[in-house]
């Protein structure tokens, strides 16, 4: 599966060149693609030449019910730098949020870079409601359900960004009011590879796309249709402060001494331990920080239902279903073993009360009886 | 057959009878050792209590050190719970049957549970006569042994995450897609408070039923012999009356 473009003949590398990006920028950023990859060094030649032999791959960019964290988080992309990854690498002829043209003009431009069946990319940002025939989100008159089966159906591969567009995210939390749902599910069958995280990195939507320029497919899944490299390890695995877990130095309160220190999140709620992302290596901004380094435990975000399943954000555990957010699941453990120790109190009472009431006479025990 | 005949008349000769064998007793004190073992070390996991600076004399490795334990003794509850599994359905006798966790399916054994649940509720004087466990203990058993394969199973799920591709994962992975990461922790920690329970119900129990009817069950966990409760040694009067009645029906 080669990408063609129906609009544009020179190569990456010619535009990269007449863009007056150097060559040194380029390595770079294959590098750091083939490290992201996780892929042996011997593949660094291949994803140079795949990448500057491409022809601008014409991608459109949908967005549905969400927040516009993950464009943000797009936008905030160094390698390769937003002007870079929007204007030459990948050819975003859709994009609301961030394309100059507007109304009839916008969905032409949709409409002229979807035309040709499988000639496409679509990411997919923002969950998808379907309560009430989608009414919840319509763009240009047409729900997001209508839009995303018409786009997402005849595109070549589907990459949602962002948990929203991957599981229904924070709109599908319970009661999940407009009965949001995630890409894969309201279009069954297609190609589909989830991107979860609030927001997602754009180093992974980068790198996925250059997976897909190299070698023609996606790159491998998880049980949740997330790539391996990017959501094959544990955050806990890979923690910085791994360290201070496995030596038992745990924050125990926001601002101890424990937390200045840099100490492990665990008793704070972080669920690192239940969420598999490659934040710590990848990091945010630039490589700047991630959550668990600025002291913020990691909240799961990359998590199917991360929302209804991850809270309480700040205990180790969720909240025993059924009985009040004040119970701990420790202190219910302790309420049955305490309710069991006392019932027995009592009938070990009661037997002592009966024994001497009616005394045991060993005679009369009914042998027959079995 | 004429095994059984012979049993018997050794039973009523001695007054006992040789219920749990080896392997049962070896299982049993196995689990005590491991239950508890995982019940301290798997609670410092969940909720570490020991907050350790780095130059307390106990190093840097305290939870490192609680969770292999806890991992370690896992190990081992996997490999007494297989040999019990053994046990119960090809190596053991009729008494570590897994037939005896549930006694529900005949109709014999449904009149015993409820013979035995009106014993606990005071509405009957004595539990029925039974040599291996009670019915109502076999059936609280076999739930016991639901708990044990669910806290192995989300035990290995969640231990299995820290090798993603391995052993442990490949076998378990399957279970976040039913049951959420936060879920399975929760299920696991609510279970170990559940043994908990049970045990202080279990040693209640044997505690009442060896006082009340005399017939050795507290020693016989270690021992591996009960007596039988009409000649138990409360009533050496009424045995010497049954010697000299040979013909006496068969008490088993």
């Amino acid at each position: 599966m080669k990408i063609t473009s129906t609009k544009e003949s020179s190569t990456l590398a010619d535009l990269l060149t007449k863009k007056g990006v150097s060559r040194r920028d380029f390595l770079k950023f294959c590098s750091a693609m083939t490290a992201t990859l996780a892929l042996p060094v011997n593949y660094f030649e291949r994803v140079v030449k795949a990448v500057e032999q491409t022809k601008k791959p014409v991608l459109v960019w949908l967005e549905f019910q969400d927040c516009a964290g993950n464009t943000e988080s797009l936008l905030r992309a160094s390698t390769p730098s937003i002007s870079e990854v929007v204007l030459d690498v990948l050819s975003v002829d859709y994009h609301e949020t961030i394309m100059s043209a507007a109304g009839r003009q916008a969905e032409e431009a949709l409409a002229m870079a979807t035309a040709e069946p499988g000639s496409y990319l679509v990411v997919v940002e923002g969950s998808i409601p379907t309560k009430d025939r989608g009414v919840y989100c319509t763009i240009g008159g047409r729900t997001a359900l209508d839009i995303a089966q018409e786009i997402c159906g005849n595109a070549m591969a589907t990459i949602t960004c962002g948990t929203c567009s991957a599981y229904g995210g924070i709109p599908a939390a319970a009661p999940n009011p407009t009965g949001a749902i995630g890409v894969a599910e309201a279009v069954p069958g297609i190609t589909v590879i989830n991107l979860p995280g609030c927001p997602m990195n754009v180093t992974n939507l980068t790198a996925t796309v250059v997976h897909f320029l190299t070698f023609g497919q996606l790159p491998l899944t998880d049980n949740f249709g997330r790539p391996l490299f990017a959501y094959g390890s544990r955050i806990h695995d890979d923690c910085e402060r791994r360290a201070h877990f496995d030596a038992g130095q745990f924050v125990e309160a926001w601002g101890d001494e424990a937390h200045r220190a840099g100490w492990c999140l665990y008793k704070m709620g972080c669920k690192g331990p239940a969420t598999s992302h490659n934040c710590p290596v990848t990091r945010w901004n630039d490589q700047t920080n991630w959550p668990i380094g600025a002291g913020h435990g990691c909240v799961g975000c990359s998590e199917p239902n991360f929302w209804d399943t991850m809270t309480p954000i700040y205990r180790r555990l969720p909240n025993v279903p059924g009985l009040s957010v004040e119970w701990t699941a420790d202190q219910v453990g302790m309420v049955v073993a305490g309710a069991v120790a006392g019932g027995f109190a009592l009938h070990g009472l009661g037997s002592f009360i009966r024994n001497r009431v009616e005394p045991i006479e060993r005679t009369e025990v009914e042998v027959g009886e079995e | 057959m004429s095994v059984q005949v012979a049993e018997e008349k050794s039973i009523e000769k001695t007054g006992r009878v040789y219920i749990w064998e080896i392997p049962v007793r070896l299982t049993h004190w196995t689990n005590v050792a491991c239950i508890i073992i995982l019940s301290f070390t798997g609670y410092y996991i969940g909720n570490p209590y020991i907050s350790v600076s780095p130059r307390e004399f106990y190093g840097t490795y305290f939870m490192g050190l609680m969770r292999f334990i806890h991992m370690a003794t896992a190990y081992i509850f996997v490999g007494s719970l297989v040999v019990r599994t053994y046990w119960a359905f090809i190596g053991g006798n009729q008494w570590a049957s897994w037939r005896a966790l549930v006694p529900f399916f005949t109709p014999e054994g449904r009149g015993k549970l409820l013979n035995t649940i009106l014993y606990y509720f005071f509405l009957r004087r004595h539990p029925p006569t039974t040599l291996g466990h009670n019915a109502l203990a076999g059936f609280t058993y076999g739930f016991i042994v639901l708990l044990y394969f669910t806290q192995v199973l989300t035990g290995f799920a969640l231990y299995g995450q820290s090798d993603p591709g391995g052993l442990w994962w490949n076998l378990t992975s399957w279970l976040f897609i039913f049951v959420s990461n936060q879920m399975v922790r929760l299920i696991h920690h609510l279970v170990m408070w559940l043994l908990i329970a049970f045990a202080v119900h279990h040693v209640y129990s044997a505690w009442l039923v060896d006082t009340e009817e005399a017939n050795g069950l507290m020693s016989s966990i270690f021992s591996g012999w009960k007596f039988i409760v009409p000649e138990s040694s409360e009533s050496k009067a009424k045995q010497k009356v049954s010697h000299q009645q040979p013909d006496k029906p068969g008490e088993k």
